[in-house]
This record gives C-alpha cells, structure tokens and sequence, in this order.
C-alpha cells in the first residue's frame, strides 16, 4: 500500500532515529511510504485562533499532495499530526477560513478531504495489530513499558478523534503487539511541558517529573512516546528511566533495528 | 466597561470562536491545568473576566505565556467554553501589536542545548513572536 508521508522539521535532524525505524518498519509491514515533495515544516502548534490563516499554508499544501495522489497522509510526528489534523478539520468544517486560504492555493483549492492518519493509527487501522503480532521475530518479552501520549495525540478529541482521550488503549494494544506488557499510571495523557521548556525549564521540568514519576510507581522500566518533544522534555528531568520513541521498539521487535543503524 | 474593551471583548470571541458566556465558573478548567500554580490568571478567570471586559490585566499577565495548549481544559470543560483558545486569542492580540513579541530571535541562541528538538523552537516562536 502507498500512503503520503510527512516527516516534519524534527524527524529530518533531532529525531532522525523516530523516522528511520518508521521507514524500515513499514517497508516490513508492506507500507511504502512516499515523501511529500517539496514540504515545509508545519509550525509545531496549530494557532488556534480563527484568523490565522498564512500559519496553516504548509499543512493544507501537504493535505493537498496527499489528495493530488488519492492517498491518506501520514505523520509520525505527534505535533505534525496534530497541526495538519486541526488544520484538516478547518478546512472540512469552516467555509470562511477555507476561502480565505484557498485565496492562496490559487488553482490547487483544497476541501479537507484528505484523510489524516498518525503512524500508530496506521499501525492499528491499516496493518493490524494481530498482523504486527505475526511479523514479530524478537517479542519483548517480560518488559514493561509505560505507554506516553502526552497531549498532542489525543486532543482536542472532537478532531483528533484517534482513541477514547481520557482511556486511551491504542499504545498499549501497540506495546502488547510487540510482545511487552503495558504499564497502566494516571499521567499517561498528562503534558509534559510542551514548548514552555524555551523559557522556562523548570515548568517543564515539574510537569514531566510528574509523568515520570507517576510511571516510574506504576513499575515502568521505559516509557515510550512518539513525540520528539515529549521525549527532550522527559529525558531532561534526569530521570534513569529509558524514554525511548515507537517506533525504535517496534524495530526491534521486527528485528530490523540493527538493519537501520549500518 | 469602555466601548474600547467592549470591542476588544467581541475581537476575542470571534477569534477564538468561544462562548465565554457559557462559562459557569466550575473551575474544572484550572483544577486539570498542568500549568496551574505558574498563573496569576487561571484558565477559568479568563472566561470570566473576558466577558466583563476585564481584558487589560490579562494582556499584561505572564499567565498568557504560561498556557502549553495542551487542550487539557479544551475537553474537560463540561460547558464547551475551551478556555486555551480564550487565553490563545488575548496572547495574539497582545504580540501582534508592534514591537511586543515576546521571543526575538537573537534570544534564541541562549536558549539552546545540544538535544533541543526543532520542534520546541518553531513551536515557542509560532506561539509567542508575529
């Protein structure tokens, strides 16, 4: 199956590792990812006011290619996900912002009809967990793995509308695919601290040392997260628990991670 | 209130497209606040006080800096008044005015550690520089 992909600033310099495993992964699972041509990074954050309109430009281009190839878009990214998901849903459901933004697409008007999927929702929607199940060659038997959603994946929900927002199952369904056991803790849907870090470490500090240790009590011995964010802000609070991305896990599930690091 | 507040109330609610109106000062908003304790202004204040007009405190507040837009208080809300797009709006209307961003990019450098994703600095830029 060929989907379009989107891999967003990060993933091209600090987080090059959460896009290489995604890559190798999902040419094991039979996904070919196509990169968009010519994409621009998303911004981070969708503003959410209702006249910001040249801000959401490079996410509506994106949805655009992908609809150009009839293909769903995808992003590994949670801030990229969320960012073109929001952006989407304006775009389907606010006809004043969508005239003043296809004023700027001149003869490539976009309508919101892309659909927008998250590399997991892929995982699950596309691939299958139980096919995920089968192609493991190297279970990851006996850890325990804390699943971290942070808040980018799951809200607002009305739009992400990916798993129940404040019960969530999609990571954990993920870590029992590749053969681990979930670690259930009440933080896993908590921030982390977010882009606040800039100015003011010791925010961010004190609201992923919460989610850290809320983990660490419930016997986590690595947290995983798809968001380069979340990730930066967790390892900084100096905590000995591994925080590791997805999709490294699920590399080393299909037992291709060595593959990826030649 | 002012005519000029008056008008500065109706400029938010039409950008962040809420119902501060709607709001019934329940208080859940702040309780599920990540960044709680580092606000003078918490989430359901600025409901309350946007729709009395009491706007000028507000854009001088620290409090609009300190919001992650986690949308925590967005779906928590049991009135749908999703206060992080009230305290979005009063942030815009405070940067966009001349000369009041509040990142330069020359204080960016500063910031910096070998391990800071992309995504943090055009994610703080996005939300506090026009």
């Amino acid at each position: 199956m060929n989907v379009s992909y989107f891999p967003g600033c990060t993933l091209k310099n600090k987080a090059k590792d959460l896009d290489l495993y995604a890559r190798k992964c999902a040419e094991v699972l039979g996904v070919n990812l196509e990169e968009i041509e010519e994409w621009q990074c998303c911004g981070g954050v969708f503003t959410t006011s209702t006249d910001e309109v040249a801000t959401k430009l490079s996410s509506v281009r994106a949805l655009k290619e992908a609809q150009k190839k009839s293909q769903p878009l995808v992003t590994v990214c949670s801030a990229c996900h969320n960012v073109i998901k929001q952006t989407n849903h304006a775009m389907a459901t606010n006809e004043g912002f969508a005239n003043k933004v296809n004023r700027y697409m001149a003869e490539d008007a976009y309508d919101g009809s892309t659909q927008v999927l998250h590399y997991l929702e892929l995982l699950r929607d596309v691939v299958g967990f139980d096919k995920i199940k089968e192609k493991v060659v190297n279970p990851l038997k006996g850890q325990k793995i804390a699943a971290y959603y942070g808040c980018l994946l799951l809200r607002p929900n009305g739009v992400m509308k990916m798993d129940d927002p404040e019960n969530p199952k999609i990571m954990e369904d993920f870590i029992r695919a590749i053969g681990a056991e979930p670690v259930y803790y009440a933080y896993r849907n908590e921030c982390c601290g977010g882009y606040v870090t800039m100015e003011s470490p010791e925010l961010a500090k004190k609201s992923s040392n919460r989610v850290i240790e809320c983990a660490k009590n419930g016997g986590a011995e690595k947290i995983v997260t798809a968001c380069p964010l979340c990730r930066y802000n967790l390892m900084k609070s100096g905590s000995d628990v591994e925080i590791i991305y997805f999709t490294e896990l699920l590399a080393e599930a299909l037992g291709v991670k060595e593959a990826c690091n030649d | 209130m002012t005519k000029n507040m008056n008008d500065l109330r109706e400029e938010l609610i039409r950008m962040s497209g809420c119902k501060p109106s709607k709001c019934m000062s329940c208080g859940k908003c702040s309780a599920t606040c990540p960044a709680y304790s580092e606000m003078e202004y918490h989430p359901h204040q600025f409901a309350g006080m946007i729709q009395r007009g009491e706007i000028e405190p507000l854009l001088e507040s620290e409090s609009i800096y300190r919001c992650l837009t986690c949308f925590a208080c967005v779906d928590r809300c049991p009135r749908d008044v999703q206060p992080a797009k009230l305290i979005e709006a009063v942030r815009l209307v405070a940067i966009r005015e001349q000369g009041k961003n509040r990142l330069k990019a020359d204080q960016v450098p500063g910031m910096l550690d070998n391990d800071i994703p992309q995504q943090a600095i055009v994610s703080a830029f996005r939300k506090y520089s026009k």
